[in-house]
């Protein structure tokens, strides 16, 4: 061995923790996103005061957002970076505090919700002790990152980098300036915000952690996994600049496209409409960039499963950040708000491209956790069809029901009233209420198959064998 | 090659992430500062008040059963959704209401204009069992909350918290804030009995009661907006 030369051992530890919970939390977020459904479709589905539709909602939305996907990212980040910076993680205590202090936390929210405890606030509905925790998981996982980058042996930080440390610094911002509360007791405060401001202040933060949620750390994962399983370089260099920088620069203004028609300012709307449009150019780079690199290995997408769930993924990522925009208009919000276009415009986002791209993360990466192959590549094919048609099943009613809902309430007769009582909007939707859930019921079943695969993947493999080690190559000094 | 530029950036990671919290800032400041200054956006309704003891648990309690996330209350400025519900919303009507609970989604009818629109009686009622009322409603029954009593041990600690926030509650209402609370719920049984409804001694303090006084408050600065308007003409 040279003296330039040492062996890295990365920690894959915290990684297969974040792996398994991610995946228990995402089966445990879809079976109570489809006990909403259901609810929505037979009230009689709802019991007691703990498993009341207003209760279940959030813990759904908590569940799949911040124990299934911040889970892939945690994991999904822990692995790439470790190799793309070519050093072990920082420090091995603040990986456990993570992994631990987040489940637990994951854990809190889901009892306190069930419980009533609420703050309102669209996915950030959590209380106060349990904010401050997040906040402060939030800092470990930022040191963590950052004196690994301060650590690092290769110069330079490839581009899934920049999108996990632009969701490292926009949470922590979002998140606390949002979460500021006097408490009233320990488990009730009220907002330092009121009305307006609020809202304002709320949908800055509700529309950005699509943004630095779902969105730039799952780009992270596709800048990383997709060319390592594809095994060639990312399509363009140029291109990972360019929306990279636009879209984080972009996506901050787009939130008051939650208020259009509110009480909020004009002009406050107006540019929240103007740079959601803007939005569309970054967007479809990150997309581009994405399918670009699959040019000429589209035959391996035929067979292998991990592929096909990027392809898919990319172009839900592609479809609903058309969507997205499109309904920010003034025109289209009119009809869309306060519809379930909304909800089918989310879960095309959510299912298609965040779901879809967090499953390929872990079929990518656990064999490998595991020193193993994957127990059945026909398993995760059948799991990207089941999974595709319970989206397409879910998402298509969720546009028709918002179009005709939105139109009805909106239909006048020739003499300027209205045409249909509120209740006739409702019973109108009942049927696209069923087939939602249907949808998401399939999707849930694609969820537990993959859930079998891994469990029997993980059964002929071994946590324990050495971990993958490296001669660091280039003596390079990171460089601040 | 056209990104050399950039290489600084990739190579330096303070460089790089100091970079990224100035670009994701500048929309935040723009957008999140100005409104605090704009005197017409925080002006609030000449009849507005905030609320009271037994409309604030009320709503406290709205918040917890998440009844937003079925139920909007923001008003748009439609012919279609005035004729539906009422005057349309107004930024002069919040500034008591923390948080915000405008809502995304309409699943069941807006709430912002509620207040007024049925009797006491009628929500007791819906609260039990809706579909006795309305039977295509998906809205689940809310008979839990006509059985638990109502907990006012925190009413006062509430009213001082928003005191310090800003909301204007004398001292005499805050430690008058429970039999205050009491008074208003014994008034609104009253008029549910008065509806030939018996009611229990528990389902008489109970926190369907609360919620009744909350949902009745809804929207009544501007209903004594119009009624001064009108008066005015």
């Amino acid at each position: 061995m040279s003296a330039q030369q040492e062996v890295v051992q990365y920690d894959m530890q915290v990684v297969r923790g974040f792996a398994i919970s991610a995946l228990v939390w995402g089966i445990v977020g879809m079976a109570v996103g489809l006990l909403a459904a259901i609810q929505l479709a037979w009230p009689e589905a709802n019991w007691g005061p703990w498993l009341h539709f207003g209760r279940v909602r959030p813990l759904h939305t908590n569940a799949v957002i911040f124990g299934f996907t911040l889970g892939v990212v945690f994991a999904g980040s822990y692995y790439g970076l470790q190799r793309l910076t070519r050093v072990r993680m920082f420090s091995d205590t603040l990986s456990r505090i993570n992994l631990w202090g987040w489940n637990a936390i994951i854990v809190a929210a889901a009892v306190t919700l069930l419980l009533g405890k609420s703050t309102a606030k669209e996915y950030a509905e959590l209380e106060w002790p349990i904010d401050i925790a997040i906040a402060a998981v939030w800092v470990v996982y930022a040191v963590n990152v950052f004196g690994t980058l301060a650590r690092r042996r290769e110069k330079q930080m490839y581009a899934a980098i920049w999108f996990w440390v632009a969701t490292v610094i926009t949470i922590a911002m979002l998140h606390i300036v949002n979460s500021i509360a006097l408490p009233v007791s320990l488990w009730k405060s009220y907002s330092v915000y009121a009305g307006v401001f609020d809202a304002n202040i709320q949908w800055w933060y509700g529309h950005n952690a699509v943004g630095f949620l779902l969105t730039t750390p799952i780009l992270g994962l596709m800048y990383y996994f997709l060319p390592k399983q594809i095994d060639r370089p990312i399509y363009s260099h140029r291109l990972s600049i360019l929306h990279f920088w636009s879209l984080i620069f972009i996506y901050i203004w787009a939130g008051p496209h939650h208020l259009i028609y509110s009480p909020l300012p004009d002009w406050t709307q107006t540019f929240g409409t103007a740079f959601s449009v803007m939005l569309i150019l970054p967007s479809w780079g990150g997309m581009l960039n994405g399918l670009l690199t699959m040019q000429g290995a589209w035959d391996r997408v035929r067979t292998d499963p991990i592929l096909k769930m990027f392809a898919v993924g990319l172009t839900f990522y592609g479809m609903s950040t058309f969507e997205g925009p499109m309904m920010s208009v003034k025109t289209v919000n009119s009809l869309s708000h306060f519809t379930n276009w909304t909800i089918g415009h989310v879960h095309s986002g959510a299912l298609g491209w965040v779901a879809l791209t967090c499953f390929a993360t872990l079929y990518y990466m656990i064999p490998r956790l595991w020193h193993t192959e994957l127990y059945s590549v026909r398993l995760a094919n059948l799991h990207f069809w089941v999974a595709t048609l319970g989206l397409i099943l879910y998402v298509t009613p969720m546009w028709i029901s918002g179009v005709t809902q939105g139109l009805m309430w909106r239909a006048v007769n020739p003499d300027g009233s209205l045409v249909y009582t509120f209740i006739e909007t409702v019973s109108a939707i009942r049927i696209y209420d069923v087939i939602r859930a249907a949808g998401g019921a399939v999707f849930l079943v694609g969820a537990l198959v993959m859930f079998y695969n891994v469990w029997m993947t993980i059964r002929q493999g071994t946590a324990a064998a050495p971990e993958p080690t490296l001669g660091a190559a280039v003596p390079v000094a990171g460089g601040r | 090659m056209a990104y050399e530029w950039h290489l600084p950036l990739e190579s330096r990671w303070i460089r790089l992430s100091t970079l990224t919290f100035l670009a994701v800032v500048v929309g935040g400041l723009c957008l999140l500062i100005p409104p605090f200054f704009l005197q017409g956006t925080i002006e609030p309704l000449a009849s507005l008040r905030p609320y009271t003891a037994l409309e604030l648990e009320g709503r406290d309690l709205y918040i917890r059963e998440g009844c937003n996330t079925c139920h909007s209350q923001q008003v748009r400025p439609f012919k279609t959704e005035t004729d539906r519900y009422g005057p349309f919303s107004l930024a002069g009507e919040g500034i008591y209401d923390r948080p915000f609970l405008w809502g995304s989604r309409r699943t069941g009818p807006d709430l912002a204009r509620v207040g007024g629109k049925y009797p006491d009686s009628w929500h007791w009622l819906h609260f039990k069992s809706p579909r006795d009322i309305e039977p295509r409603t998906n809205m689940p029954d809310f008979l839990f909350l006509t059985e638990a009593p109502l907990d006012l041990s925190l009413t006062s600690t509430r009213m001082e918290v928003l005191r310090r926030l800003g909301h204007p509650y004398s001292d005499a209402e805050i430690e008058g804030a429970r039999a205050d609370a009491e008074e208003a719920a014994a008034e609104i049984a009253r008029s549910i009995r008065a509806d030939g409804i018996a009611l229990s001694e528990l389902e008489a303090r109970s926190e369907a009661i609360a919620m009744i006084a909350y949902l009745q408050s809804l929207g009544h600065a501007v209903r004594q907006n119009a009624v001064a308007a009108a008066g005015a003409r």
